[in-house]
C-alpha cells in the first residue's frame, strides 16, 4: 500500500520537471557547442592552406587539403613522433614511480600504528599547497648540479615527487577501507605483513591504483613548466622535447605557417583526447574521490 | 629480530622511497627558495664566496653586506616596490574573484539543470570534460589562433550581431585579463560542473521529492534543499579554484607571456621571467616565497573558516 501511494507522487514530481525539458536540452546544447566548437575550429582549419587562411581567417576548407597534417606527421624533418615518444616515456616513468612509491607509503600510513604516522600524513597533505612554481628555481639548480638537466629523468623524478601528495591522499582512505579481518586471517595463515601487502592488498586496491595512475599520467602528459626549465632552458634540443613544449616551439618557429601550426596543435590534442575517452570514468572518479578525501 | 625493529624496518622500507623523493625534491627546494631569497645571486658559481667569508671571519664580523651577496630583505622590498609585481598580484586576484563570482554560479547552474535522467547524459559528461584534459599549452595555442583579429571568435561575434570593430583580444592591455578569464572559464568550467554533478549524486532524491509534494517550486527546492547539501562540494571547488588562480602560469605564458607590457603578468610568470630569462635567482625566489606565503595564508584562513568540516577526515587522518 505504502508503495502504491508514493509512486504516483514520484511520477507527478518527475512530470513537473519534464516541463523544463526543452530548456535543459537547450542549455546542454549550448554547453556542448561552447566546449566542442573551438576544438573543431582548430581541427577543421588545419585542412586549409595558408593561402586560404591568409585570405580569410575564418572559413570552410575549400578544397580540403591534407598537406598540413601530412607534413606534421610524415614530413622529413618532423619532430612530432619524437616528441610524442618523449611525452610517453616521461608519462609512463612518472606514472610507474608515483603508483609504486605512493601505494607503499599509503600502505604504511593506512595500516601501521606508529608515533610519527599522523605527522607523516600531514607532511604529505601539506604538499597540496606546494606548487611547482614555488620550487622551480632551486629545483632547476639542483637538477643542473645532479647533471639531470636536459634528460627525461630530470622531468620524471621531480614529477614523481610532486604527484605523491595527491596520490597518497587518494590511496590512504582506499587502503584503510580494506577490512582488518582480512589482514588477521592472512596473519593466522602465516602470511607476513609484506606478504599481505603483495598478495591481498595490491590486488584489492586495483581500481584505486588505476585512478591515481591515470591522474599522474594525464598531469605528466600535459605538464609545461618543469619541461620548460629542464628540457627547454636545459638545452635538450627540440628532438628531446615533450609534446606541449614542442607545439609551443613549433608555433613560435613557424608562426608564418598558420596552417601548419593549426595542424600541429590539432594533432597534439589527439593523444590526450584518446587517452581520456578510454579512462574518463577513472579520471572523474579520481577527482571526485580526491575531493571527498 | 624483535617484533618492534622488524616493524620499523618495514615502515622504513615502504615509506622510505616516497619520503626520500618528496623531501628531496619538494621540501628541500622550497626551503632553498627561502634561503636563496636573501641573496643577490645569478644561480651560477658559489652562492657565498668562501674566501670572502674567511676574510670576514678573520676580521671577527660578518658585516651588513658580507661579500655583497647577502642582501637581507632587499629582494622582498624590491618586489613590493615594483609596480609590475603589484599589478601581477592584482591580476591573480582578479582571476580569483571572477572565478568565484562567475565560474562557480555558472557551474552550479549548469549542474542543477543537467542533474536528471536525460538522453545522452554520458556523452554530455564526456564532451563537457574535453577542455579540462587538453594541456594548457594546446588549449592556449588554440585560443591564440581563435582570437586573432577576424578569426573564429570575431566571426562568431559577427554571427551574434556584433558587427564592426572588435578589440584585439590578447594584445590590448585593457582587455587581455578579461580574455584570459574567458579562456580559463572555457578550460575549467567543465571540471567544476562535473564536481558539482558528483556532489549532487550525494543529495538524496527523496528530500527534493518530499519538498515537491509539499508544493515547493523547482527553484525553492534547489535553493533550500539541494544547494545547502551541495555546500561541501562547493567549498572544495572554491578552494581548488583559489589555489589555481594564485598559481596561474601555463595559460598566461603560452598566450601572452604576461604581455602586452606586463598587463597580464601573474606572480608565477613574473618569477619565471626574472629567475629564468634574467637569471636573478635571489630576486626570483623571493617572489616565489611571496607567492607561497600568500597561498598558504589564504588556504589556512579558508580552511579555518570554510573548509574545516569538510576536510577534517582527510587532513587529520582520522577516518572520514
Amino acid at each position: 500500500m505504502a508503495i502504491a501511494t508514493t509512486n504516483p507522487g514520484e511520477t507527478r514530481g518527475r512530470r513537473r520537471f519534464d516541463l523544463s525539458s526543452p530548456i535543459v536540452y537547450l542549455v546542454a546544447l549550448i554547453v556542448i557547442c561552447a566546449t566542442v566548437v573551438p576544438v573543431a575550429y582548430i581541427v577543421v582549419n588545419g585542412f586549409r592552406t595558408t593561402k586560404q587562411i591568409n585570405e580569410s581567417l575564418a572559413g570552410w576548407p575549400d578544397p580540403w587539403t591534407f598537406a598540413n597534417y601530412n607534413r606534421v606527421l610524415f614530413g622529413e624533418d618532423t619532430l612530432f613522433w619524437n616528441q610524442a615518444g618523449n611525452s610517453s616515456l616521461i608519462a609512463i616513468g612518472t606514472t610507474l614511480g608515483v603508483v609504486v612509491f605512493g601505494v607503499m607509503a599509503a600502505f604504511v600510513i593506512a595500516r601501521y600504528e606508529f608515533k610519527a604516522r599522523n605527522a607523516m600524513y600531514a607532511l604529505f597533505t601539506a604538499g597540496l599547497l606546494f606548487p611547482i612554481s614555488v620550487a622551480i628555481l632551486p629545483l632547476s639548480i639542483m637538477l643542473r648540479t645532479l647533471g639531470l638537466n636536459g634528460s627525461p629523468l630530470g622531468v620524471i623524478i621531480p614529477q614523481i615527487a610532486f604527484a605523491l601528495p595527491t596520490t597518497i591522499i587518494i590511496l590512504v582512505p582506499f587502503l584503510r577501507a580494506i577490512p582488518k579481518e582480512l589482514e588477521e586471517a592472512a596473519m593466522i595463515d602465516g602470511t607476513s605483513r609484506i606478504g599481505f601487502f603483495w598478495r591481498i592488498l595490491l590486488p584489492l586496491s586495483g581500481p584505486g591504483l588505476v585512478t591515481v595512475g591515470v591522474l599522474a599520467f594525464v598531469n605528466s602528459w600535459n605538464a609545461y613548466l618543469l619541461p620548460l626549465f629542464v628540457l627547454g632552458a636545459g638545452g635538450a634540443g627540440q628532438a628531446n622535447y615533450t609534446l606541449p613544449l614542442g607545439v609551443q616551439q613549433f608555433s613560435t618557429q613557424y608562426s608564418a605557417d598558420t596552417a601548419g601550426v593549426l595542424a600541429f596543435t590539432s594533432l597534439a590534442m589527439i593523444p590526450a583526447l584518446l587517452f581520456f575517452t578510454l579512462a574518463e570514468r577513472r579520471i572523474v572518479g579520481g577527482l571526485t574521490g580526491a575531493v571527498k578525501g | 629480530m624483535s617484533n618492534l625493529s622488524r616493524k620499523r624496518l618495514e615502515i622504513g622500507f615502504f615509506a622510505g622511497p616516497a619520503l626520500l623523493f618528496y623531501v628531496g625534491l619538494v621540501i628541500i627546494p622550497i626551503v632553498l627558495a627561502a634561503f636563496y631569497s636573501v641573496f643577490r645571486w645569478d644561480g651560477l658559481g658559489p652562492i657565498v664566496d668562501p674566501t670572502c667569508i674567511d676574510a670576514y671571519a678573520a676580521a671577527g664580523s660578518l658585516g651588513p653586506n658580507y661579500c655583497n651577496r647577502f642582501v637581507g630583505i632587499e629582494n622582498y622590498t624590491r618586489a613590493f616596490a615594483d609596480p609590475v609585481f603589484i599589478s601581477a598580484i592584482g591580476h591573480n586576484f582578479f582571476i580569483l574573484a571572477l572565478s568565484l563570482v562567475i565560474q562557480g554560479p555558472l557551474a552550479i547552474g549548469i549542474a542543477l539543470l543537467l542533474n536528471r535522467k536525460m538522453r545522452g547524459r554520458a556523452l554530455l559528461r564526456l564532451l563537457i570534460f574535453i577542455p579540462y584534459v587538453l594541456s594548457e599549452v594546446v588549449a592556449g595555442l588554440a585560443w591564440k589562433l581563435l582570437l586573432l583579429p577576424n578569426a573564429g571568435f570575431d566571426t562568431f561575434l559577427d554571427l551574434l550581431g556584433w558587427k564592426g570593430d572588435k578589440p584585439n583580444w590578447l594584445a590590448e592591455p585593457d582587455v587581455v585579463m578579461w580574455t584570459m578569464f574567458l579562456i580559463l572559464t572555457w578550460k575549467y568550467v567543465g571540471f567544476a560542473v562535473l564536481l558539482m554533478l558528483a556532489g549532487l549524486q550525494g543529495v538524496p532524491e527523496e528530500l527534493s521529492e518530499a519538498a515537491q509534494i509539499d508544493g515547493a517550486s523547482w527553484w525553492q527546492t534547489q535553493r533550500h534543499i539541494t544547494l545547502p547539501l551541495l555546500g561541501p562540494t562547493i567549498r572544495i571547488w572554491a578552494f581548488l579554484s583559489i589555489i589555481g588562480s594564485l598559481q596561474l602560469f601555463d595559460m598566461v605564458w603560452v598566450t601572452t607571456k604576461g604581455g602586452p607590457n606586463f598587463s597580464s603578468a601573474t606572480m608565477a610568470t613574473y618569477l619565471v621571467e626574472i629567475g629564468s630569462s634574467r637569471q636573478q635567482i635571489g630576486f626570483g625566489t623571493a617572489v616565489a616565497v611571496i607567492l607561497f606565503v600568500i597561498s598558504l595564508v589564504i588556504a589556512l584562513v579558508y580552511q579555518r573558516f570554510a573548509l574545516n568540516r569538510d576536510l577534517e577526515g582527510a587532513m587529520t587522518g582520522r577516518g572520514r
